[in-house]
């Protein structure tokens, strides 16, 4: 079995804050992180590895600093890592990232393909079921738990109201949920290992027969951000000294405002 | 040409989510800034004469979709469906809920058409002025710059989202692809007052599904019921501190947790009285909350509580001592006595519920 | 002179921060309280390679280096302190007489299991009438010809691990007539008969760390269980305290920086006189003091343990190490509890906790004075 794990190297979004004068992210001193959900997919990967055999191979697409991701995915037990890195991948959206993905995935090989169901600076949830849908294969999303006979998956898929148990042949792709799986930490010989392994760099050159370079990078995406921008600075608020009714008034008034109620 | 604005219904278990509706309100908002039409898009089983609600809420025409694979939401089949339907009525928008459903099917039909998709909007503008009022009003955007480079005139979508846990917002645009697609959170856009008995149009499009398009098989569908409780991931936290008086008085909050779909939390001294568990304990040595609404109710303020307490969306205090250090840090104070307004409030939301529902 | 860790190291030391941070801190003060160290979080550090680090992949260790060892000392040590010495314990006293003067065969039936993640180790020379004078030692260890065993009589002290550990490094008298070329070091097992664990010590701080009086009466230990020759035990001890000192001196910068990174938490949010306390310029001058300290101390001890990664002699740089960590820790432990007033002094802030156990880093694995004895030797003065 061939389980290959897309993971995300993101700022750790609790330190962002934004320049208020140029509106820039201050990225300066953010650590990096694997993006959490990759992280419960790596680990609901390995676990399928000591359950049925076959490898676990990592893939992330990102700037060459993204290193540091693939030996942490290693040094949790990975089997070999694949960094996609191009300055022709550079500002794509989600659909030219999955685009850009999905060709290495094609050159790499998988069985079991798992994302993160959501990275936690972009919030879309949208490159695992677009690379599925480029991959032209099956997509779970939202897995809470995963069983496996044979080439058959169990998933525990989560709606807000509801789960769905939903068996899946591979080929196919699962996003996976924060709660799929506790991540294990690195082995601290694990890290040593991981340093002596070679991770493949994948440039624009070694995807271009698979990719159309008017589907990435900043030009090859259908959606561009417009501007980004702070919250306005909190006001120091209001206080009342007013009747219990007009109180509580003022109340379900805050709430309808901040759509509570 | 593409036009109109489109709306994915999430139904479930042919129930209409309300999240539809409030797309539907606010589709409505924005098809009068671009004189154009809102379409309701209703797949399931057995499912059209659910088309009228969406017609009430703001429809002018549902396209109805049916057939027995489309009765539990499987992604496949209801891409496929999407997909023709897009093809065939060549909108100018789509909007779907960004929820579990809608944030799986609408990525994959997005990449099928090969289209721009945004997730999660909490804003959508088409008009400028419109946009630029809103981007004055909350936030620190450079709108000058945006002018030279869209102009006054376009009316594409502009669709806002936050972005890096809420720290920071983007408006996206997609403008070179069709249609514009985006996911919108549920509980930020606002439904229209229902029109018994409006008239619209409900057509139907077929299409044929074969046994390949099932690529998954459901074994099981389970309900859930509630989830133990983690306070750092509810919406709203009522809290209380020392001022409530008593252990018992947590019942009362407990009740207006249950109205706003919340949770009760604490300041420490109630904890380390055994008023209620220590799970539950915000501040500097209990945990980190964030939820969209705070109400700090008796609690006085330390420091060490409001570390805890402080990137709140939305803090409301009320609390008897008007020098309170709570009051600081909330978008609402009230000055007064818990035990006075708190059975007030859930009177008040219990009459709201009942007027909305 | 390079300042830089390398990747290797830094993503380790990113991983020590993690398990801390994750895995000790909350247990930290729970265990102080009750006196006993989690078995479950003992586990976990064998687990994640925590107690095989500096020993090669060959015996089933993690292939890192000392200075490895010393980062996660440090991280787990920010943390807790009581759980730094148990690793320290276990790695650089029990392991390292094993891994330096164990024959192949000892390696693979003793130092294996040990930094594999299997079982525990601890280290028994102290007793109590031998302290820092080592050679004073009671500890017998009588030869039986015979049967090709030495028995062991006599009682250690403060035994670190010993509440749990499964392998002990004790040292015993061989020869009392040749003084401190007379002792001899074996290595026996928990279940031998005649070992008796006795009742935790009851101690003042490091309260989480297990710390017993141990008696060997009749212990029968194979031949082949000595390491090196006969009387070479004191020059075994001598050698591991040298490495070991490495590891309490990060176990210092540890406490040191965790109770500065606390301290600092809480002036940001204390209010006093109108303003947070970390506005006030004596309060910013005390934590620039306190850092530049503790980053001395932090490169002392790096030092040591570039030095010993060299292969070159790091006796007195661990010395030094130790002798000025340990009195920083206790320097800057007692001025964050200062800093944070009655807080300060309340078991709910870890400070408090972590004056308690800075006390120790200038007792035990050699006392400041005996550091001093070791560098002042080394200066060759007389």
């Amino acid at each position: 079995m061939k389980i290959v794990v897309c993971i995300k190297q993101v700022p750790d979004t609790n330190e962002v804050k934004l320049d208020p004068k140029t509106n820039r992210l201050i990225r300066d001193g953010v650590p990096s992180i694997i993006n959490h959900d990759d992280k419960s997919g790596i680990e609901a990967a390995l676990r399928l590895r000591e359950k049925v055999g076959g490898t676990v191979t990592v893939v992330c697409m990102g700037p060459p600093q993204a290193d540091v991701a693939l030996r942490e995915a290693l040094a949790m037990g990975c089997d070999e890592a694949h960094l996609l890195s191009a300055r022709e991948f550079g500002g794509s959206d989600t659909c030219a990232t999955a685009i850009i993905i999905s060709a290495a995935l094609k050159k790499i090989g998988y069985d079991i393909v798992i994302t993160g169901r959501q990275a936690i600076d972009g919030d879309t949830a949208q490159v695992g079921p677009q690379i599925a849908e480029n991959l032209g294969i099956p997509q779970v999303s939202y897995t809470e738990e995963l069983g496996i006979d044979g080439d058959v998956l169990t998933v525990k898929r989560q709606y807000e109201d509801r789960h769905h148990i939903i068996e899946v042949k591979t080929p196919c792709l699962l996003t996976a949920l924060q709660e799929l799986a506790e991540p294990r930490y690195m082995h601290a010989g694990g890290i040593i290992d991981a340093y002596e392994k070679e991770i493949k760099v994948w440039g624009f050159d070694d995807l271009k027969n698979d990719l159309n370079p008017d589907h990435i990078g900043l030009n090859g995406s259908p959606t561009k951000v417009v501007t980004s921008f702070g919250k306005m600075a909190k006001g120091a608020g209001t206080k009342l000294e007013v009747s219990p009714d007009e109180a509580v008034a003022a109340i379900i008034a805050k709430m309808e405002e901040r759509h509570i109620i | 040409m593409s036009k109109d604005l489109y709306v994915i219904a999430e139904q479930r278990d042919g129930e209409i989510a309300k999240v539809t509706m409030e797309l539907l309100g606010e589709a409505t908002k924005l098809a009068a800034e671009l004189d154009e039409k809102v379409i309701g898009v209703l797949m399931g089983d057995k499912i059209k004469d659910k088309a009228q609600e969406m017609i009430e809420a703001g429809a002018d025409k549902v396209v109805v979709v049916e057939d027995p694979m489309l009765a539990e939401y499987v992604t496949e089949p209801y891409t496929k469906a999407l997909t023709k339907l897009i093809k065939e009525y060549d909108p100018n928008i789509v909007l779907f809920g960004a929820t579990a459903i809608g944030r799986d099917l609408a990525p994959r039909v997005a990449a099928r058409i090969h289209t721009g998709l945004t997730a999660d909007c909490t804003h959508l503008d088409i008009d400028m002025e419109k946009y630029f009022e809103f981007l004055k009003a909350t936030s620190t955007a450079d709108t000058e710059s945006i002018e030279k480079r869209l102009g006054m005139d376009d009316k594409t979508l502009k669709m806002t989202r936050p972005a890096f846990g809420g720290n920071v917002m983007a408006t996206i645009r997609c403008a070179d692809h069709r249609p514009q697609m985006a996911t919108v959170r549920p509980g930020v856009m606002k439904k229209i007052d229902p029109q018994p008995g409006k008239k619209g149009e409900v057509e139907e499009l077929k299409v044929e599904f074969g046994p390949e398009d099932m690529n998954v098989k459901i074994k099981e569908v389970v309900r859930d019921t509630k989830k133990a409780v983690d306070i750092t991931e509810a919406k709203v936290l009522v809290s209380g501190g020392r001022g409530i008086g008593s252990a018992d008085y947590y019942k009362e909050l407990q009740k207006v947790a249950d109205l706003l779909g919340g949770e009760i939390s604490s300041s420490r001294a109630n904890v380390d009285a055994g008023w209620i568990e220590k799970s539950r304990q915000v501040g500097q040595t209990g945990k980190t909350v964030r939820p969209e609404l705070y109400m700090a109710c008796g609690i006085s303020g330390a420091i060490q509580h409001i570390a805890g307490m402080e990137s709140s969306e939305c803090v409301i205090a009320i609390n008897k001592n008007d020098t309170a250090a709570i009051f600081d840090v909330a978008d609402l104070g009230i000055v007064g006595d818990v035990k006075v307004i708190i059975p007030k409030l859930i009177e008040a939301l219990e009459k709201y519920k009942a007027e909305n529902n | 002179m390079d300042f830089k860790l390398s990747k290797t190291h830094l993503l380790q030391q990113e991983m020590y921060r993690r398990f801390a941070e994750n895995e000790v801190k909350p247990l930290a003060e729970e265990m102080d309280e009750t006196e006993v160290f989690n078995q479950d979080l003992l586990a976990k550090m064998h687990k994640y390679g925590l107690m095989g680090i500096p020993y090669s992949k060959e015996y089933g260790g993690v292939g890192g280096d000392y200075l490895s060892y010393v980062l996660c000392m440090e991280e787990i040590s920010k943390a807790d302190a009581s759980t730094g010495i148990t690793i320290s314990v276990h790695t650089s006293l029990c392991c390292s007489c094993i891994d330096s003067f164990g024959t192949e065969e000892q390696k693979q039936k003793f130092l294996r299991p040990l930094v594999d993640g299997s079982k525990t180790g601890c280290f028994g020379l102290t007793e109590p009438n031998a302290g820092s004078d080592a050679a004073g030692q009671q500890t017998k260890a009588a030869y039986d010809e015979a049967k090709d065993e030495y028995v062991i009589n006599g009682t250690k002290i403060f035994t670190t691990n010993s509440g749990f550990a499964d392998t002990f490094v004790v040292f015993a008298m061989t020869d009392k007539s040749k003084g401190t070329k007379g002792i001899s070091a074996f290595v026996v097992e928990r279940d031998m008969p005649g070992v008796t664990v006795g009742e935790n010590i009851r101690r003042m701080g490091i309260r989480a760390a297990s710390n017993c009086e141990v008696a060997y009466e009749n212990v029968r230990v194979p031949a082949a269980n000595r390491l090196g020759k006969e009387g070479q035990g004191f020059k075994i001890a001598m050698k591991a305290l040298d490495g070991g000192r490495i590891g309490i001196a990060a176990q210092s910068v540890g406490i040191a920086q965790g109770a500065l990174e606390e301290a600092l938490k809480y002036v940001k949010e204390r209010k006093q006189f109108g303003k947070s306390i970390a506005k006030f310029q004596t309060t910013q001058f005390k934590a620039a003091d306190m850092q530049t300290k503790i980053d001395a101390a932090r490169l002392l001890t790096y030092r040591a343990a570039v030095t010993k990664d060299n292969g070159e002699n790091y006796g007195p740089a661990a010395a030094m190490a130790k002798l000025f960590a340990s009195s920083v820790a206790n320097e800057v432990c007692r001025e964050c509890v200062q800093l944070m007033g009655g807080y300060g002094y309340c078991r709910e802030y870890p400070v408090e906790r972590a004056l308690r156990d800075a006390k120790i880093t200038e007792i035990y694995e050699g006392t400041s004075e005996v550091m001093k004895m070791v560098i002042s030797g080394s200066m060759k003065i007389v």
